[in-house]
């Protein structure tokens, strides 16, 4: 037993976090950073933190994450880090070229109260920023929200670029929210294949999914330029993806810029799928393609084709609020049963929504949501009421192991396993994936499990 | 653009040098180039390099900090001690399982708390407030849910801003539960200017609240304690395993595999093996203050070395007894590891590695690629100190500069009761006399070859740099590191976590390694890297299928 001193007693806990189900902002901004391309992003702090991001982003991707720190040592911390992020802008322009650096704050500049707007103006006007190259910013203190949140100011931080010109583009802004790079390229299929021009950001597509080919570029063709994100003020409308990762930005446009926006939970399973398809319909006034709705129909048949082998079948989650919104309403809408979620990253709307989307479950469902919801809880819920599936990030793992109950790896960070910055989980072919994955989580489990007489060849 | 497949390299280092340095701003190359050497080690005489000095900010470093030292590198392989992060999650978090300790909890009724992370996860109102309270009561909840022997605290970055005082919040509690041992780290990320501070931090705070604490003596002869390893992919399990062969006792590994009693017993060993100089040298000195326990350095990576390294112990235990059963081990274990080098060697011979890993690491590794015939054309230290690279003999010359200036030094004299000096002065100046170092390291840069190059504080700029210049046939450094290297059609080998894989120490440890090495430079995978219709890509014309 790995979590072997894991009592199946919940007692009442108010300072200790164990196993967290999230970690800490300033991470999730460099994902998004890296979403833009030419980008640099860059850790305002001391350069611990600049290298777990970096690893565990590599682990998860298994492709170069690079990215800046400031830095800091004793002295930057009691005299400021101003000229550390001064003499960091300056050095990677000259060394690396990138076309933006996008900086982010950690716990250590937040406290000591770095200004970052002042220090890069300060930076500008020093003529540390070359002619034509940009600097963005987010406060990503780790003492506030989660990686989610860092993900979602980082967003806001490229949001900030866009400019009115009080011509429209035509194009619509599509905000995907915290997903994989093959997430953002199936998102700019379909809205291809439905004949809308969008203008997506974050898009790591391109970015950390790319090929070896004996050469190395530090800024790869992907990602969202900066002229695009100009033109992001330009827009018909945004369709911001995850009210936790997604929503900041989108209602800036819409304060800032004037262009009008709608939250879509994030297009994972059939439902969330059907409405951003429908979404996206709608506000370029075209008729959904064939072969999009054939898509969705060939999920649907897979729904019903083997659908007794999911019918009740309850599940543990753990993970980021509008992955895991998504993915409840999914296993609803195939009749499995949502048993116990957990999420670290705060959000009141998170609980309400989850007993919205299992209310007419036959099943007692457990719900934590705030800082301080953690794995422990989630495993001593899993000893008191067990589950036939585990979904969640990697750390799972370890109670998927000492309870003997088949985990699908989904969210982040994994680091055990590939394919997820390979194939999507989001629109109709995520779902397909999705459900194939589950299916064959459950199916393995069978087959090991039962006895010589029932042992099924035909499934 | 980069490649690594472009014309033949240009040998000349000085060139080499000049190619690196001239794309910085003027203030970084000046500081860059007294942290790149090209090796002229003479016989008694070693170059001078400028090592454990700050990181340029916006160069992207291979380095981590203070508290990845402290809390992941030393504390993170001891498995029933609880460690609590006191901060934001972040730095709990990453430092869950990430490198690959492994331990064995097999006992009946072992505790181990390696796979739970444990944090205060401070929240903001706690940074403005102060984080005291909610620390003391963490420590409660970790005390009532598991009633551990140990529970550590380690402060990160904000904790060390706002003055919360995690020494006296461990002091209260430790008071107050009575049976349960409580100390803290102040290893804030921003101490020091790598990992190495927080090396020094833990090292410190284990020798002055737990070693020393059990005085019961353990069975066994030839006692030693193993300092330095932290049993990466098992290689602790495989040195111990040889240790018992040769009827070596190993009181406590610092700390591989490690327990808490094994820490409080280790003042009753009779002789230090340090493994990785760098983190816990200064453990050693301490020991043989205090206690009487004289120290040699030792290296288990590559098996002539092992072989050097177990002889070395016999030579101090001076017994024929011990010497005769080392003997027996290696006549046994050597041959059949040699006979794999071999075979394997035809396939690796004149292949050229760089390394750039940990302190030592980038040191003992290129004894194993030794016996693969292969030549380390490049190598250097992520946190090392300039003593790693030059030798101990440099040490009274140290300046210590403000970075290092608070990172504490203890001040330790002979323990009243346990000062017990297990050589007298003639012993040990015969053993000398007979060849056997007593504190001493040589350092890896007397180790290369004349006009390779050693470079400290690599980064990722003049690590592609040096890939396309001296185009090695393998690279071996950390994770960040990976794959920017094989993009560039270069295998690359981590050897801070090892990927996967493993043990590579010892005899076994040594075999895995050549298989490793051989799957990595002859993988038919490098040469899939230009699709066919790339490598002639003039010969395009139309297929008439008529």
């Amino acid at each position: 037993m790995l979590l072997r001193h894991t009592p199946a007693e919940v007692t009442e806990r108010h300072a200790l976090t164990i196993n967290p189900a999230k970690t800490c902002q300033p991470i999730g901004a460099m994902y998004a950073a890296l979403g833009m391309h030419g980008c640099m992003p860059h850790s305002h702090g001391s350069q611990g933190c600049c290298a777990y991001h970096r690893s565990t982003l590599t682990r998860h991707y298994k492709e170069p994450i690079s990215a800046g720190t400031s830095s800091f040592t004793e002295g930057a911390s009691v005299f400021g880090g101003q000229a550390n992020l001064l003499q960091a802008i300056d050095n990677i322009f000259t060394v690396y070229e990138p076309e933006v650096v996008a900086v982010h704050t950690t716990c250590l500049s937040e406290t000591i109260g770095d200004d970052l707007p002042q220090i890069i103006d300060k930076a500008t006007k020093e003529g540390k920023i070359p002619k034509g190259k940009q600097v963005v910013y987010a406060n990503t203190p780790s003492y506030v929200g989660s990686h989610v949140t860092g993900f979602s100011n980082m967003v806001k931080g490229m949001a900030r670029l866009a400019q009115s010109t009080g011509r429209k583009n035509g194009k619509v802004n599509i905000i995907p929210g915290w997903v994989e790079p093959a997430d953002m390229e199936e998102i700019k299929r379909l809205a291809a294949l439905i004949g809308v021009e969008i203008i997506l950001f974050p898009d790591t597509s391109g970015i950390l999914n790319g090929p070896m080919s004996g050469e190395y570029k530090m800024f790869p063709e992907g990602g969202v330029t900066i002229e695009q994100l100009r033109s992001a003020g330009d827009s018909v409308g945004t369709l911001a993806l995850g009210e936790w990762c997604s929503a900041d930005a989108a209602r800036f446009l819409d304060t800032n810029n004037k262009v009008p926006c709608r939250v879509l939970d994030i297009p994972i399973g059939l439902k969330a799928t059907d409405r951003f398809v429908d979404a996206l319909r709608t506000i370029a006034g075209v008729s959904v393609p064939e072969e999009v709705t054939h898509e969705r129909g060939q999920l649907v048949d897979m729904i019903s084709d083997m659908h007794q082998y999911y019918f009740h079948k309850k599940v543990a989650l753990a993970g980021d609020p509008d992955q895991i919104i998504s993915m409840v309403e999914f296993l609803v809408s195939i009749d499995m049963l949502p048993t116990h979620v957990i999420t670290g990253t705060p959000g009141k709307a998170f609980a309400a929504r989850i007993r919205e989307l299992t209310a007419e479950l036959p099943v007692e469902v457990n719900i934590k949501v705030d800082q301080q919801a953690d794995m422990f809880l989630l495993h001593q819920w899993i000893k008191n009421d067990p589950v036939d599936l585990l979904i969640g990030n990697t750390y799972m793992k370890y109670i998927a192991r000492d309870e003997d109950i088949p985990l699908v790896r989904w969210g982040f960070p994994i680091v055990d396993r590939v394919g997820h910055q390979y194939f999507p989980t989001v629109g109709y072919k995520g779902a397909l994936r999705l459900l194939e994955k589950i299916l064959s989580a459950l199916l393995d489990r069978k087959d090991r499990d039962d006895s010589e007489q029932s042992f099924e060849l035909v499934m | 653009m980069i490649s690594a497949h472009d014309n033949k390299a240009p040998a000349d280092p000085a060139v080499i040098k000049e190619k690196i340095l001239q794309k910085y701003p003027p203030k970084v190359a000046r500081k860059r180039a007294k942290q790149i050497l090209i090796n002229e080690a003479l016989e008694n005489e070693t170059p001078e390099i400028t090592a454990n000095v700050r990181t340029i900010p916006g160069i992207i470093t291979m380095r981590g900090c203070t508290y990845a030292g402290c809390k992941g590198v030393i504390m993170g392989p001891t498995r029933d001690i609880v460690n609590i992060t006191h901060g934001p999650i972040g730095c709990g978090f990453y430092s869950w399982l990430t490198r690959r300790n492994q331990t064995d909890a097999s006992a009946d009724g072992a505790e181990n708390y390696m796979t739970y992370c444990f944090s205060t996860d401070m929240q903001d109102k706690d940074i403005i407030f102060g984080g005291e309270k909610k620390l003391e009561a963490a420590i409660q909840e970790a005390y009532d849910l598991f009633h551990p022997k140990g529970i550590c605290i380690f402060a990160t970055c904000p904790v060390g801003l706002i003055g919360d005082d995690i020494h006296a919040v461990a002091a209260k509690m430790k008071e107050r539960l009575g049976d349960c041992n409580v100390f803290a780290f102040s290893c804030e990320g921003y101490k020091g200017v790598s990992q190495s501070a927080g090396h020094h931090i833990a090292n410190n705070q284990v020798f002055r609240h737990l070693v020393g604490l059990n005085d019961e003596q353990k069975p066994g002869e030839y006692k030693i304690n193993l300092l330095g390893e932290y049993n990466i992919g098992g290689d602790g399990f495989e040195i111990d395993r040889i240790f018992k062969k040769c009827g070596i006792t190993n009181i406590a590994t610092f700390s591989g595999n490690s327990s808490y009693d094994q820490f409080a017993s280790a003042h009753t060993a009779d002789l230090n093996a340090v493994m990785c100089h760098r983190s816990i040298n200064y453990v050693a000195d301490m020991l043989e203050v205090k206690y009487g326990v004289p120290w040699v350095k030792v290296n288990f990576i590559g098996a002539q070395s092992t072989a050097k390294s177990l002889r070395k112990i016999a030579r101090y235990f001076d017994d024929p007894v011990l010497t005769e059963r080392v003997e027996a081990v290696i006549a046994e274990e050597l041959p059949p590891v040699m006979e794999e080098a071999a075979k394997v060697r035809p396939r690796t011979e004149g292949k050229t590695a760089m390394l750039f890993v940990g302190g030592s690491r980038a040191h003992h590794y290129q004894e194993l690629f030794k016996e693969l015939g292969m030549k380390t054309v490049s190598a250097g230290y992520e946190f090392a100190h300039r003593d790693d690279y030059e030798g101990r003999h440099v040490l009274p010359g140290l300046k210590v500069d403000a970075d290092s200036r608070n990172i504490e030094e203890i001040e330790v004299n002979p323990d009243e009761t346990r000062f017990n000096p297990r050589k007298s002065e003639e012993e040990l100046a015969a053993l000398e006399e007979s060849g056997l170092a007593f504190k001493e390291y040589d350092g890896m840069i007397p180790d290369m070859e004349k006009g390779t190059m050693v470079i400290d504080d690599l980064n990722q700029y003049e690590a592609e740099k040096m890939v396309e210049l001296l185009k090695p046939d393998i690279f071996c450094a950390g994770i960040k590191e990976k794959f920017s290297i094989q993009k560039l059609g270069i295998p690359m080998k981590q050897l801070h976590s090892y990927d996967s894989g493993g043990p590579y120490a010892g005899f076994k440890g040594a075999v895995n390694f050549y298989h490793e090495i051989d799957r990595l430079v002859n993988s038919k995978v490098w040469g899939y890297l230009k699709a066919p219709w790339q490598e002639n890509p003039e010969l395009s014309a139309t297929y008439v299928w008529e």
